[in-house]
Order: C-alpha cells, then structure tokens, then sequence
C-alpha cells in the first residue's frame, strides 16, 4: 500500500504548482482558465454555493477522509514543502520526529463556532482570516509575487542595457503595508506551527481542517492499525505530521488524519494499512465534543464579537479632505457592499490578476471587517481599464459576480467628483483636459469656460466610475476630479454615439 | 536631407536662420546636394496606406534616402489606447508594417516601434493590430512602460519644459519617424505630429500641469528632430477624441501627409481635418507656439507641398 504516499504526493503536485503559478504569474502568460482550479477549494465553492463541487468534495471527504487538506489545499501543501525543505536548516540532517500530542477540542471547536456563527451574522471576517485557500493566496501574491517580480525586473534592467527587451520590468503592486504585515504573521504563524508541531494549524484553528476533521471520523477508508502485525515500535508515529498517532494504544485520532499515508510507507512490518471502515469491526463511538453549556457560551460570546463586526463594516475613516473620506470602490461586480463583505476571503487572486493594478488589499477602508478585501486605489496611470472583465471572471467565491463585457461597461463602480476650484483651468487659466481625454464615456467632457478654454463637466449618468480622470488628473496630492465609490453599484447610461459623418471629402483642404 | 531643407527654405523664404540650429543636428550623412525640386510636403489621398506611403517616399527620394544600411531605425506611431484599428484611436498598423518593412529593405540593422501608452500597454500594443504588424514585417515592439526606459534631455529652447526624460531608444538611434494619426482631442484640441510627442516623454502629466500647448511646442524642440512626420489620416477620428466611442466618430479620408516639419505637416493636417469638423486653427495653440519656438512653419504657400491623387 506504499504507493497511497506517492499518489498522494502526485495529486497535490498537480494541483498546488498551477495554482502557485497562476498567483505569482505576473506577466500575464498563463491562460485565465486557470481560476477554475480554484473554485474547488472549499470556502470559494461553499461561499458561492456552487452544488457540484460541494458535493463533489462531500463525497469525497465521506470516502477517503481529509485527502482535501493534504492534495487540494494549497496552504496544506504549502506546509508540507515547508516541512520538507527545513530539514535544510535543521542540525545535522537530524529527522523531524513527531509525538502524539492530544486533540485540542476546546479550541478547534470554539473557533469552527465562532467563524460559523460571525458568518450567519453577516460578516466574513473570521472567514477571511482563517481560510487556507485565500491565507495561501494572501500569501502567495503579498510575498513570494513580488520576489519573482524583483528577480524578472533585476533581469529585464540588466538585459535591457544591452538592448534585449525579451523580459520587461513590471510594477511591483504598490506596497499595502497593512497587507504585507498581515501576511508575514500569518507566514511566520504557519512556519513555526508546521516546523515543529506538523499539521498543528490545519488541526487546531483552521476552521475547514476541523469540520473535516468531523466528517473524516466516519469516512469509509481511514488509516488503521493491525493489532496482531503491530510492534509498537513507534515509527508510524514519529512520521505523522498530525501528531494523530497514538502507537501505544494502537488508536489513530481519524478526525485530525488528513490521509498523508505517511504512517504506511513508515511501517516496516506492514501493520498500518488504510482500510474499509465499516467491515466487521465496531464503530468506535463518536463521542460528543461540545457539551451545553459550552455552547451557549459559544454562541453568545460569538454573537457579540459578530454584531462588533458587523457594526464596523459601514464604517469609514473619516478625514476633512473629501478625497480622503471618500467610500471605497468595489471591484465591478461586487453588485453591493453587503454582498461583497459577506463573499469576499481576500484571497488577493484578483489583486494578482488586475492587468491594470489597480486593486490592492484594504487596510481598514471597509471597517476592521473588511481587511484585505479589495479595492481600488487610483494613482497616475494607474485607473479600472474600460474593455476588461478579469477579476469579476477570476473571482472563484462569487464576491464578484461575473460580468460579460457589455455589462462590464455600464457597472457604475463609483462615480467622478468634480472640485472646480482645484482645477488648472480655473486656478492657472491654462488648457489642460487631461481628464475628459481619458474618460472612455466622455461623463467627464469639456465644456466652453472663458478665452477660448474649456473646463471639465461631469454627467453623472454616463460615469462608470472607472477612475481614468483621476489617475491623470494633474493637480496633487488630491486631484481635482476623483471617484466616489458606490455601495450599490447601479447601471450608468449608454453613451450617445457622434453624428455620423458620411460626406466625401476630395480635397487637401490647403 | 535636413540640410537639403534648409538650403531650400534658405533659398526660397530667404530666411537664413529659421532652420539652423535644427539643421545642424543629426543629419551629415546625405551627401548629395540636389538642391531641385524637392517637396516640402507630400500629401496623398486615395489610396490603401501602405501604396500611400510608398508613393510619398518615392517624391522625397525614396525609403533610401532616410535609411541608411546598418542603422538603427526607430518608429514611434500612437499606440495610446486599447482599441481596435476600425476606432482610429492608433495609428494604421498596415501603415506601421509597410514603413518597418521599408526600412528592413534597406538594410536597417533594427527596426524597433514603441509608444508610451495610456492604457495597458500589453493590450495597446497587441489591440492596436500594431504589435502583429511590426513582428510580421521582421521589427522588433520594445516597452516604454518604465521611467528606467528614458533619460533626461536638456531642451534649451523650451519655455515652459526646460527637460524631459525621453525613451532610450530615441536617443540611441540613428534614424527615427514620427507616425501619427490625425485625431481630434479633448485636451490638445487635435493630435497630430507634434502631439504624438508625448510618447517619447516619460512624465506625460507634467505637460497637463504646465500649459499643454507650451509643453507640446518645447517638447518639439527636441533636438533629435525624426527624418519625417507621417501623419496617417487614412481613418481619423473627428469627435471624442482622443479615444472615441464608436465608428461613428472616424472618417474614412485614405489620406497621408509627410513632412519633416512638424509645424507645417500639422498645420496641412488641420486643413483637412477642418473639411470634416470645423476647428479654427487658433484653438490649436500648440502649432503657434511651436512655430514660434521655430521648429517649423504654418505658412504651407511659401513650401515646395506636392498633392498626390491616386
């Protein structure tokens, strides 16, 4: 039965590296296709109820146990490759043994309740924090992406002096130092838990990892031990990242085996065998984890910190500068706010994919519960491109539902403000235009002011939002003409086509 | 060839200094000095652009002429926007093609086209039917992406913009041409050559910031002036410019101008643009300004301007 280990490393090979790839690919070359991998994570189906896969991964789950936690979580494989390379920095190739370690009920269930319990009241926040998939992601394209940028951009300067322009340099994301910080502790969180206590993340906090961990209880295969081939010797133990073995007693804690098969490669004696649950043997009894009063606490305790949470979602920062107390503009669509808050994990897969880059992880712009959410943050060149449909496409959780590109360009994301009195053309008296010129609607238009020059208006109607005017806008720091984002976003007017010319010209007209 | 202008325009205007100082740039390399009949101006009409293109070079003396073997060819066409070629947002990529295939036939060691976009530049350059084009006829699209692409130039005769970083690759050349195409614009009023300039530019929003016009015309002081400005006005667009919303707002006028004066190549191509939407020629400050920068002349009857109809 050894070969269940290589199976199983060959599965999560095939599915971490394209999703791995498809976080850090930054120069756009593999195909959007990929984003289908990623709605068979279990949060993104389970948010954007997509019934197949959830049943797909139930099914699953009830056969062979936790094997989504070792080949489809990507934060699972993750661990594992960080297992396996730290035996580079451990003392003289010493083996990483593990001990059983008993499960830790009070806490993996206190946090599955809370998160469930956050989430009917409307708030994702939990969700966000602990999910694998969008840690990973978070992860993913807040690190590693802007290695693999630095190392294309060192590469294109150094070519590019010899006239080779086969790599371009890229724009790193811009720095969100709140993204960035989130995503070292969660790193160094999930390093150290994985380097010395192996699966100890997926078995205590990640919420997916213990409801699983429910189910694997009763999966029809799960790992076993045969008494009478068993000697107690221990290394089915010291090989187990879950620390779920107990060799002593000869019991395996099913709920925190996520179906590694590392215990049956490690059994000389061939006494480890993954098996048919329900053959001849007693069902071990499942004994009830959480009692009442427990979870009444639970429950109250829960629905506190959740109305907190929910509170804060409106919430804005507030600053005199209209620019700066401006509500924060979702990613087309995001329909409306309380949708996108509810949906959206903050897997940073549409940060990563944005051709233009203008979404970046929010700080605090959709309230405490809304970090890491995105949201589009206007700087020079830098606006939501009028022909493109991609994040509302890649989005695997729903939080953006997908929009075909005539919709695309009717979605009113937000819309454009005009200050007149900031505008060059009032304060210098000069031309400039700079916003009209880049409006795809022409919302923002010029219209006659005095001497021969025109000055921006804005019809409101037309104004999807998209942010061009104020990316160009050369009044700084705060522009003369910026977005206010929508909660809801609603459908802006068509835009009325020119009048046709059709005369035939024959002259040079000099 | 400059030089040729020069002794023409000397000749003919009797203005000895007008061009000078331009004059004594880059160009030392045609020797022959056929002082005749050779046009200021050539404008085409009527035809597909790259049967335009050829027919213009052939007054001017032939692809040859300009390109020399073993040299390093610049084009710089409009690639500013994500749209296709039927919206005239970017200049004809047909016309790009011809012109890269022009100069590949006579001998220039590299061909390489490239915009400063406003839009993604990916999808510019491939959207534009530009990218396709310049690969098929065997030149090279490079990035302007990155303020590491350019270096600053001292513009000594600017008023308002005294530097700007302008793309290596301009500065690197030996030979370069100025392809734009012939739009109506919300800011600038119209785009044409001297418009066009501000692709070569890494900071385009210091032009916004300090008299558009004024920047325009400095930036057209630009030592390094491009062997010829080849407006392409084979589709132009009439209204709501720069980018356009529909069809509706390009004509169809199959038409092709080419100077090496930018001056007077924009103020041909403002004559025509006006057939199909009157602009007063005034609003378009930039070319008054320019001429008083003297980098060229408004006054088309005091050139040598050949009309072609095909």
């Amino acid at each position: 039965m050894k070969f269940l280990k290589h199976i199983r490393i060959g599965l999560s090979v095939i599915f971490f590296l394209p999703i791995f790839l498809f976080f850090i690919d930054f120069a756009g070359k593999l195909p959007l296709q990929f984003h289908k991998l990623l709605t068979i994570q279990w949060i993104p189906a389970l948010l954007s109820l997509n019934v197949l896969i959830i049943g797909i991964l139930l099914l699953l789950s009830i056969l062979f146990g936790r094997i989504y936690c070792s080949t489809i979580c990507p934060l699972g494989v993750m661990q594992d490759i960080l297992t396996w390379k730290s035996r580079f920095f451990r003392a003289k190739k010493k083996k990483i043994r593990y001990d059983y370690t008993a499960p830790k009920n009070i806490l993996r269930y206190s946090i599955l309740a809370l998160t469930l319990i956050v989430f009917i009241f409307g708030s994702s926040f939990l969700v966000i924090i602990l999910d694998p998939y969008s840690i990973f992601g978070r992860i993913t394209s807040q690190l590693f992406r802007p290695l693999a940028i630095w190392g294309n951009n060192a590469l294109a300067y150094v070519l590019s002096a010899k006239g080779i322009y086969t790599f371009y340099k890229v724009e790193q994301v811009a720095f969100v130092p709140f993204a960035f910080i989130v995503s070292i502790l969660f790193l160094g969180l999930i390093t150290q838990m994985s380097w010395f206590k192996g699966r100890s993340y997926c078995n205590t906090i990640c919420p997916v990892g213990t409801s699983l961990g429910l189910l694997s209880k009763i999966s029809i295969f799960h790992i076993s031990i045969s008494e009478s081939k068993c000697t107690r010797c221990g290394s089915c133990e010291k090989q187990c990242k879950s620390q779920c073995i107990d060799s002593e007693n000869m019991k395996v804690d099913d709920s925190r085996c996520v179906s590694c098969f590392n215990c049956i490669s490690a059994c000389k004696k061939g006494g480890v065998s993954y098996k048919y649950r329900y053959k001849k043997e007693q069902v071990q009894q499942v004994q009830p984890e959480i009692n009442n009063s427990r979870r009444t606490f639970l429950l109250s305790s829960g629905a506190a910190i959740a109305s907190i949470a929910f509170a804060n979602t409106n919430k804005i920062l507030g600053k005199n500068d209209p620019i700066l107390s401006r509500r924060p503009v979702m990613p087309p669509g995001a329909t409306n706010i309380e949708h996108f808050n509810a949906h959206c994990t903050g897997c940073q897969l549409c940060v990563t994919k944005c051709p233009m880059q203008v979404l970046k992880p929010a700080a605090f712009q959709y309230g405490i519960t809304g970090i890491m959410q995105p949201h589009l943050s206007f700087s020079t060149h830098i606006f939501c491109t009028y022909e493109c449909t991609i994040c509302t496409t890649v989005c695997p959780t729903g939080a953006l539902q997908p929009l075909v590109m005539e919709q695309k360009k009717l979605t009113q994301i937000g819309t454009a403000q005009f200050r007149r009195d900031k505008c060059v053309v009032f304060t210098k008296e000069e031309d400039c235009g700079a916003c009209s010129e880049h409006c795809p609607t022409q919302a923002v238009h010029m219209i006659p002011y005095k001497k021969g020059l025109t000055i921006p208006e804005v019809t409101e109607d037309l104004c999807v939002g998209c942010g061009a005017c104020e990316s160009i806008c050369p009044v700084r720091p705060y522009q003369a003409i910026y977005v206010e984002g929508s909660t809801k976003q609603g459908i802006a007017r068509k835009p009325t086509e020119a009048k046709k010319f059709n005369k035939k010209i024959n002259d040079f007209g000099f | 060839m400059k030089r040729r202008d020069f002794f023409k325009s000397a000749a003919i205007v009797g203005i000895a200094s007008f061009f000078k100082t331009n004059a004594l740039g880059s160009v030392l390399s045609g020797k022959e000095m056929s002082v005749h009949s050779q046009p200021d101006l050539v404008a085409v009409m009527g035809g597909e652009p790259a049967v335009m293109l050829g027919r213009a070079l052939k007054e001017l003396g032939g692809i040859g002429h300009f390109v020399k073997k073993g040299q390093k060819v610049v084009i710089k066409p409009n690639i500013g926007w994500d749209k296709s070629p039927q919206l005239a947002a970017n200049t004809n990529p047909e016309l790009v093609g011809a012109l890269v295939k022009l100069c590949k036939g006579a001998g220039a060691s590299e061909v390489i086209v490239f915009d400063h976009s406003c839009q993604d530049w990916k999808k510019c350059y491939t959207n534009s039917g530009i990218e396709k084009a310049v690969l098929a006829a065997g030149g090279k699209m490079v990035p302007a992406n990155d303020e590491s692409y350019y270096r600053e130039v001292e513009l000594p005769r600017g008023v308002n913009m005294k530097s700007a970083k302008i793309h290596k690759a301009i500065l690197d050349c030996d030979v370069w041409f100025n392809v734009p195409v012939l739009k109506h614009h919300g800011g600038a009023k119209n785009t044409i050559s001297m418009k066009n300039l501000m692709g070569i530019v890494w900071d385009r929003s210091y032009f916004h910031g300090h008299d558009l016009h004024q920047c325009i015309a400095d930036a057209a002081t630009f030592h390094k002036k491009p062997a010829l400005n080849i407006v392409d006005a084979y589709r132009i667009m009439k209204s709501n410019g720069p980018q356009g919303k529909s069809e509706s707002d390009v004509v169809k006028l199959k038409s092709l101008l080419v100077s090496p004066d930018y001056v007077a190549v924009d103020t041909a191509a403002m004559k025509l643009f006006a057939q199909v939407q009157p602009t007063d020629l005034k609003d378009v400050r930039y070319i008054e300004l320019a001429e008083k920068n003297r980098v060229g002349t408004q006054h088309l009857e005091n050139l040598n301007v050949k009309r072609i109809k095909l």
